[in-house]
């Protein structure tokens, strides 16, 4: 049904209401809706308004550079861009196994960009609507209004973010632009005293994390229906499994199951995902839409994320994690839960057990070792694919014969998500916007939906004074009648 | 023992003009090396600000955010230096804090006192993926590192002075 609210049917007479952009999101995106002079919705597009360019970027620049340059794509996971082209440069080189150090050191990084990310999101951006209500007072729905109201809750967040930064630092040599993971290996080893400093740490991290699931799952099953039916599109669930199916951020093979929860595609190759998925172009939107090749672009969009994996995988390798996993899906009853706010739930379990994996690294004497660089016979053609903290992130490139890349794919986490953010929008439109006067709270349930995707729209330009925030209403004869702008200067 | 004054330069070097505030961090950590001061002066570079800069700002004497700016009066050419305080300012922003945001955090945070701080907003004009700085920026960057480092960080923070240009509005 709500797939139909992507295109009015008669557009004209109908006015437009536009939340230019979402607010706590990454980057620009910015939702439109049509509405009939008795409110009813007609159409829901959420448009990608600077998602563009980055292929571009990259080509004609050296291959060792891309994994320090793609960095510069995104200011809150550029960790995830780093790895991903680095996997990539090493089948480029030909180091088809990484040695245990470098691989373990990478997996540390990593898990501190997982860390870290999911505490932002969930703490920062997230947790204002959760803990006081999508309607409640826009002045106190944000992070500021969460340290005033549960200090405690807003510090753990705060330090937890600071400890996956850290794990970064360490690894990747610097806080950002770092430059750790180069084709074939790593290019430092942790030192004795910057693991014991974590170590130090951990434990309080893993505590916390700990408390955040039990914090998200209170919300959850406080209002169990709500969650449950908010936004909720069932699709297919993308994501890397490792051996036996277990979670696994870094490495594994693809796997697809249906909306209801078979398995659909097993042990695909990163090498072999262009035969899976193909992308499609929409006249309305930057961003492209992936589909499941085998069902076609309209039914074979998908979720990716900690949603799909928590539910595509067949267990978590830690305990603490793989203990509230089995929570999740007995709640869930046993089938598939398809709400855009189970993605918190599931995020937070993801950050138990990033912190439950640091830890178990961190007690790793490989992480010390010397030998961190290997290699083998150059070819012309590398992909790399790693779950990023927003989902399945491809890394694509042909290198030249002078070592320059000439052609570059990136399908980023976001991009996968693009139709099921749009259709739980729709959903959202349709539940809960049509027929009533539009308030800012009953907008912001539409930003709610999108939020829960933890969407990246490409945005590290901050500059000071950009990214005003404007809602227009326009009236049947397409008169702007009324303007709200908020935030900038 | 943290340095007492943090320069927080912010900035995506691949971002045209938003490298504003790298290409500063990369002067300013030049001179600071020169001049024999990194016990006195620390440079924090990120693309953007975020809760967990409050945390940088702990046990400081004063602090500065070196960013670009683009938009309207309150940024004009070639940079405007000012104070700020704490401010629950409401952004409906990114993951990305203000500099008076991240001030607002630390205050609300137990027995975490908020240092004297200032902006070095640094006018740019063009912001595109790949593009390096434009030549207007350049001037505008060598204008406010002289600002920067002969009439500020010479000085005690107290007699810091703002340096506001013609038509500059906040």
């Amino acid at each position: 049904m709500n797939d139909m609210l992507e295109t009015a049917g008669t557009p004209a007479g109908l006015r437009r209401v536009a939340i230019d952009p979402v607010s706590r999101v990454e980057g620009h995106g910015k939702v439109t809706l049509l509405l009939d002079a008795d409110d009813r919705v007609h159409q829901v597009r959420l448009h990608i308004v600077e998602f563009r360019g980055f292929e571009a970027f990259i080509r004609g620049r050296p291959y060792w550079e891309v994994p320090v340059i793609v960095q510069r794509l995104c200011g809150i996971c550029p960790v995830s861009h780093h790895l991903a082209a680095a996997k990539a440069m090493d089948v480029i080189v030909g180091a088809r196994r990484l040695t245990p150090t470098a691989e373990k050191l990478r997996r540390l990084m990593h898990y501190g960009q997982m860390l870290q990310s999911h505490a932002l999101h969930f703490f920062h951006l997230s947790s204002p609507d959760l803990l006081f209500g999508f309607d409640s007072d826009a002045a106190r729905r944000n992070i500021v209004g969460v340290v005033e109201a549960h200090p405690e809750i807003a510090r753990q967040g705060i330090l937890l973010r600071k400890f996956g930064q850290e794990v970064i630092r360490v690894t990747a040599g610097k806080r950002v632009h770092g430059t750790g993971a180069v084709p074939g290996g790593m290019n430092k080893s942790l030192a004795p005293e910057e693991r014991d400093a974590l170590l130090k740490e951990v434990y309080q991290v893993v505590a916390w994390a700990r408390d955040a699931v039990h914090l998200i799952q209170r919300l959850h099953q406080a209002d169990a229906a709500y969650y449950a039916q908010f936004g909720a599109v069932p699709s297919a669930l993308f994501s890397l499994v490792g051996p036996a199916g277990a979670l696994d951020f870094y490495q594994g093979t693809l796997r697809v199951r249906d909306a209801d929860g078979t398995l659909r595609h097993e042990g695909v190759r990163d090498a072999d995902y262009a035969g899976l998925i193909a992308e499609e172009v929409k006249p309305w939107s930057y961003m492209k839409f992936p589909f499941l090749r085998a069902l076609g672009p309209a039914d074979g969009w998908y979720k990716v994320g900690p949603l799909a994996r928590i539910q595509n995988c067949d267990a978590i390798p830690t305990p603490l994690a793989e203990r509230e996993r089995r929570a999740f899906v007995d709640d869930a009853g046993g089938r598939p839960l398809h709400a855009p706010l189970a993605y918190h739930w599931a995020r937070m379990i993801e950050m138990l057990h990033a912190a439950e994996t640091i830890k178990d690294l961190l007690h790793d004497d490989a992480l010390l070792g010397d030998e961190r660089m290997t290699g083998g016979d150059r070819v012309r053609e590398g992909i790399g694919i790693i779950e990023a903290p927003r989902g399945t992130l491809i890394h694509h490139y042909q290198v030249d014969d002078d070592d320059l890349v000439s052609m570059a794919n990136l399908i980023v986490s976001t991009t996968h998500n693009n139709e099921a953010m749009n259709r739980a929008i729709r959903e959202v439109a349709r539940r809960e916007l049509n027929g009533r006067t539009l308030t800012e709270g009953l907008l912001n349930h539409i930003e709610v939906a999108i939020r829960a995707f933890d969407p990246c729209l490409s945005c590290a330009t901050h500059a000071l004074g950009k990214m005003p925030l404007q809602l227009e209403l326009y009236d049947a004869e397409g008169t702007c009648v009324a303007q709200l702008a908020r935030g900038a200067a | 023992m943290s340095a007492p004054i943090v320069v927080f330069c912010i900035g995506n070097p691949s971002r045209g003009d938003d490298a504003l505030g790298p290409a500063c961090a990369r002067r300013l950590e030049a001179w600071i090396a020169a001049q024999h001061l990194s016990e006195r002066i620390e440079v924090i570079e990120d693309f953007q600000l975020n809760i967990e800069h409050a945390l940088d700002l702990q046990g400081r004497a004063a602090a500065i955010f070196v960013d670009a700016g683009c938009v309207g009066a309150a940024h004009v050419p070639p940079f405007d230096f000012y104070p700020i305080g704490p401010v629950d300012r409401r952004t409906h922003s990114t993951h990305a804090l203000p500099p008076e945001g991240v001030l607002h955090v630390l205050s609300r945070l137990p027995e975490m006192p908020v240092p004297p701080a200032w902006v070095l907003c640094i006018r740019g004009a063009a912001f595109e993926l790949g593009a390096g700085l434009s030549p207007k920026a350049e001037g505008h960057l060598t204008a406010a590192f002289a600002f920067l480092t002969e009439q500020v960080l010479r000085a005690a923070p107290d007699t810091w002075p703002a340096c506001r240009p013609a038509g500059a509005q906040r």
